[in-house]
C-alpha cells in the first residue's frame, strides 16, 4: 500500500528529478487517464485478451490446431469441444485461439514498418520545409490514393508469396496518414523557442530531427497506430478469405470463415465463430484507439 | 480529408500576399493546378505499380497463351506480339498507350478483350454500392446529428458503439451471417445473385442498372425481385458507410457548435435541434459531402468482399473470379480501373469541398 502510493507519488510529480521519471511519468498519467475512460478500458480488455491468447496459445490447455480427426466432423459446440468441430473434425476453439497469432503478427510487422517511415518523413517535411516538404507531401498524396485492399489483392495474387508480399503492400499504403499529422505537428513548432535554442546551440540536424521534432508526434501517432490497426485486421482477413492468405493447414480466421461457408445452413459454427474474432479483434481496437484520441487530445 | 493537414498555415514563409482581385484568381488556378498534377502523378504511380506486377510474375505469361506444346516459332511470335523482346522503357510506354486508350488486353481464361469484360461488370458494382451510400448517408447524418445533440450523453454513447462496430466489421463474414438470418431462417429476402432466373431473360438491358431497367420496363415482378436480391447486400455495406458518416458528422457538428455564431443564435432563442438541422448542418455541408465521397469509394472497394459472398457479378467478382483462374492481366486492368475510380472520386471530394467552403481554397 505504502509502496504503490509512493510510486504514485514519484511518477506524478511536478518535478521530475530525471528524464526517466519524467518520461515514465508521462506514460504514467496517460494511462492512468485511460483506464478511467470505459470504451478505453474495453478496449484495453479486449486486445490484452487477444494479445495473451496469441502469445500463450502453445502453453493453454488446447487441442492441436491441426490435428484432424475424420470421426469427429462437424460436431455442434458441446462440453469437450467447445465450439465444435470444422470439416476435418478439427477443435474449432483451439484454431480460433491459435488464429490470434498470424493476425497480430502482420498488424505488428505493418505498423513496425509504416509508423517509424511516417514520422520520420512526415517530421522531416514539416522541419525543414521547402522542396523537400513539397516532394514529400506529393509523394504521400499519391501513396494515399492508392485503394488498399485492392492493392494488397493484387500484390498477394502476382507475387503468391501469401501475407510477406501483402504486408509490404499494406505498409507501403499505410504510412501517408503519419506522415500528414507529424508535419502538421512539426510544423507549427518549427519556429518555437526550444527548437530555436537547439538550433542555436548547434545541434545537427539529424539529431533535431531525431531527439527534438520526433518525440513530439508520438502521442498523436499512438492514437493513429490504434485506429489504423482495425484496418489491418480486416484486410489481413480479407486476404485470407480469399485464399490469398496462409497456406491450409495454419488456422488463419479469414481463412477460415472461407472454409465454413459453403456448409453454413446446416453447420452455423464453423464460419460464424472466427469471424466473431476479427469483429472482437478489430472493435478491441477501434475501442483503444478512439479512447486514446479523447485522452491524448481532450481538446477534440 | 486529404487537405485538411496540408492546407494549415505554415507561418513566415507564406510568399508574398500578390494585389488582391488577380491574385485571387491565381491562387485558385494555382490550386486547381497542383490537385490536377497530384491526381496526374497517382494515375503513373497506378500504372508503374500494375506494370511492375505484371512483369515480376513467377510464371512465364507467353508461356500461358501459347501453351507447353508450341513450337520455338509460335513462342517467338508471341512474344514478339506481346512486346516482351523490347527493352522495358519502351514495354512501359507501350503498356501506357494502351491503358490510356482503354486496350486493356484479353483475359487469358475467356479471350474476350477485357475492356469489354470490364464494362459488363462494373454496374453491378455501381448499382450496389450505389444505394448502399444512399441507405449509409439516409441514416448516418440524422444518427450524427442527434449524437452532436446529446453529446456526452446516452444517444451519444450508443451513436459511438453503433459506428465503431461498423467500422470493425469484416464485410464478407456480415454478409454470410446476414444470408444466415434473413435468407436461411426468415425468409424476408432473395439469396445470392442479382435477380431470378425466371427473369434473367425478360428485362431488356438498357442501363445494366437492373432497378432502372426492370422500371422502365415495367416489370414490377422483376423489379421487386431485384430488390429483393439487392437488399440486403446494400443494406450490410450500407452500415458500413452510415458508422463512418455518422462519426464524422457528429465531429464536424460539434466544432461547429463551438464557433460564435451558434451562441448568437442560442442567444436569439433558436431551440438547440434548429441551430443543428437547419444552420450547423448546412455549414458543416462541405466537409460531410467530402467524407461521403470518401466513404464511396471505399465502398467500391468493399465490394469486392461482399460481392464475393453474395455471388454479385460485380467487378469484385470479376476480380476474384480471374484470381482463382491466374488470370493476372484481368485482375491487374480492374485493379488499375478501382484505383483509377477511387482516385477521381477523392478528387471530387476535393473539389466538392474547395466549391462549398472558399476558405480550404488558400494554400
Amino acid at each position: 500500500m505504502s509502496i504503490a502510493s509512493s510510486c504514485s507519488r514519484w511518477l506524478s510529480t511536478d518535478t521530475p528529478a530525471t528524464r526517466i521519471q519524467a518520461r515514465l511519468g508521462a506514460t504514467y498519467r496517460l494511462l492512468r487517464r485511460l483506464l478511467r475512460h470505459p470504451i478505453g478500458v474495453a478496449g484495453l480488455i479486449l486486445v490484452g485478451l487477444m494479445v495473451l491468447a496469441a502469445l500463450l496459445a502453445p502453453w493453454l490447455p488446447l487441442a492441436d490446431p491441426v490435428a484432424q480427426s475424420l470421426g469427429e466432423r462437424l460436431l455442434p459446440p458441446s462440453a469437450q469441444h467447445w465450439l465444435g468441430t470444422d470439416t476435418l473434425g478439427r477443435d474449432l476453439l483451439s484454431r480460433v485461439v491459435y488464429g490470434a497469432r498470424p493476425t497480430l503478427a502482420i498488424v505488428a510487422m505493418v505498423l513496425v514498418a509504416s509508423v517509424p517511415a511516417g514520422l520520420l518523413i512526415g517530421a522531416a517535411a514539416g522541419l525543414w520545409g521547402g522542396w523537400l516538404d513539397a516532394v514529400l507531401m506529393r509523394l504521400s498524396d499519391v501513396f494515399m490514393a492508392f485503394p488498399r485492399l485492392i492493392l494488397a489483392i493484387a500484390v498477394a495474387a502476382t507475387l503468391s508469396s501469401g501475407l510477406w508480399t501483402a504486408v509490404i503492400a499494406i505498409a507501403l499504403t499505410g504510412w501517408p496518414p503519419y506522415a500528414r499529422v507529424a508535419r502538421a505537428e512539426v510544423a507549427a513548432l518549427r519556429r518555437a523557442e526550444f527548437i530555436q535554442a537547439a538550433r542555436a546551440l548547434g545541434v545537427s540536424r539529424t539529431r533535431l530531427l531525431l531527439r527534438h521534432a520526433l518525440p513530439l508526434c508520438l502521442p498523436s501517432a499512438l492514437v493513429r497506430a490504434a485506429l489504423d490497426a482495425p484496418g489491418i485486421v480486416l484486410i489481413v482477413s480479407g486476404l485470407g478469405f480469399l485464399g490469398l492468405g496462409l497456406p491450409p493447414p495454419a488456422p488463419e480466421w479469414g481463412a477460415m470463415v472461407a472454409e465454413g461457408r459453403a456448409i453454413v445452413f446446416e453447420a452455423w459454427w464453423v464460419s460464424t465463430l472466427p469471424g466473431l474474432m476479427i469483429l472482437t479483434l478489430s472493435l478491441g481496437f477501434n475501442f483503444l484507439g478512439d479512447a486514446l484520441r479523447d485522452v491524448v487530445d481532450p481538446e477534440k | 480529408m486529404s487537405g485538411t493537414a496540408s492546407s494549415l498555415p505554415v507561418s513566415d514563409d507564406a510568399a508574398p500576399v500578390p494585389p488582391r482581385g488577380a491574385g485571387k484568381a491565381r491562387r485558385r488556378l494555382r490550386w486547381l493546378a497542383s490537385t490536377l498534377l497530384t491526381a496526374c502523378i497517382t494515375l503513373l504511380g497506378l500504372l508503374i505499380v500494375t506494370f511492375a506486377l505484371g512483369r515480376v510474375l513467377p510464371t512465364d505469361p507467353v508461356l500461358r497463351v501459347v501453351g507447353d506444346r508450341a513450337s520455338q516459332e509460335q513462342y517467338d511470335q508471341v512474344r514478339r506480339e506481346m512486346r516482351l523482346d523490347q527493352p522495358l522503357p519502351q514495354q512501359f510506354g507501350a503498356f501506357v498507350g494502351d491503358m490510356l486508350s482503354g486496350d486493356f488486353g484479353r483475359s487469358l481464361v475467356t479471350g474476350n478483350p477485357i475492356a469489354e469484360d470490364v464494362v459488363r461488370y462494373f454496374p453491378a458494382t455501381f448499382e450496389l454500392a450505389t444505394v448502399a451510400i444512399v441507405l449509409g448517408v439516409l441514416l448516418g447524418i440524422p444518427l450524427g446529428v442527434l449524437c452532436a445533440q446529446y453529446a456526452g450523453r446516452l444517444p451519444d454513447h450508443l451513436g459511438r458503439l453503433f459506428s465503431l462496430a461498423g467500422h470493425s466489421m469484416p464485410i464478407f463474414w456480415l454478409g454470410i451471417v446476414g444470408l444466415l438470418i434473413f435468407y436461411a431462417n426468415l425468409g424476408w429476402v432473395a439469396g445470392p445473385g442479382r435477380l431470378d432466373v425466371a427473369y434473367r431473360y425478360s428485362v431488356p438491358t438498357v442501363t445494366h442498372l437492373l432497378l432502372i431497367d426492370t422500371a422502365l420496363a415495367g416489370e414490377w415482378d422483376a423489379f421487386r425481385n431485384a430488390f429483393s436480391h439487392l437488399i440486403l447486400p446494400a443494406s450490410l455495406l450500407g452500415l458500413v458507410a452510415m458508422g463512418f458518416v455518422t462519426r464524422m458528422t457528429r465531429s464536424f457538428l460539434l466544432w461547429q457548435l463551438r464557433q460564435d455564431y451558434t451562441l448568437v443564435l442560442r442567444l436569439k432563442g433558436l431551440s438547440e435541434s434548429a441551430i443543428l438541422w437547419r444552420h450547423a448542418l448546412r455549414n458543416a455541408a462541405g466537409p460531410i459531402l467530402a467524407i461521403i465521397a470518401l466513404t464511396y469509394a471505399y465502398l467500391l472497394e468493399g465490394a469486392v468482399l461482399t460481392e464475393t459472398v453474395f455471388a454479385w457479378p460485380g467487378l469484385g467478382m470479376y476480380i476474384t473470379d480471374s484470381l482463382f483462374a491466374a488470370d493476372i492481366p484481368a485482375v491487374l486492368a480492374a485493379t488499375l480501373l478501382v484505383g483509377t475510380i477511387f482516385m477521381l472520386v477523392n478528387i471530387a471530394s476535393e473539389l466538392i469541398q474547395a466549391a462549398l467552403d472558399p476558405r480550404s481554397r488558400s494554400v
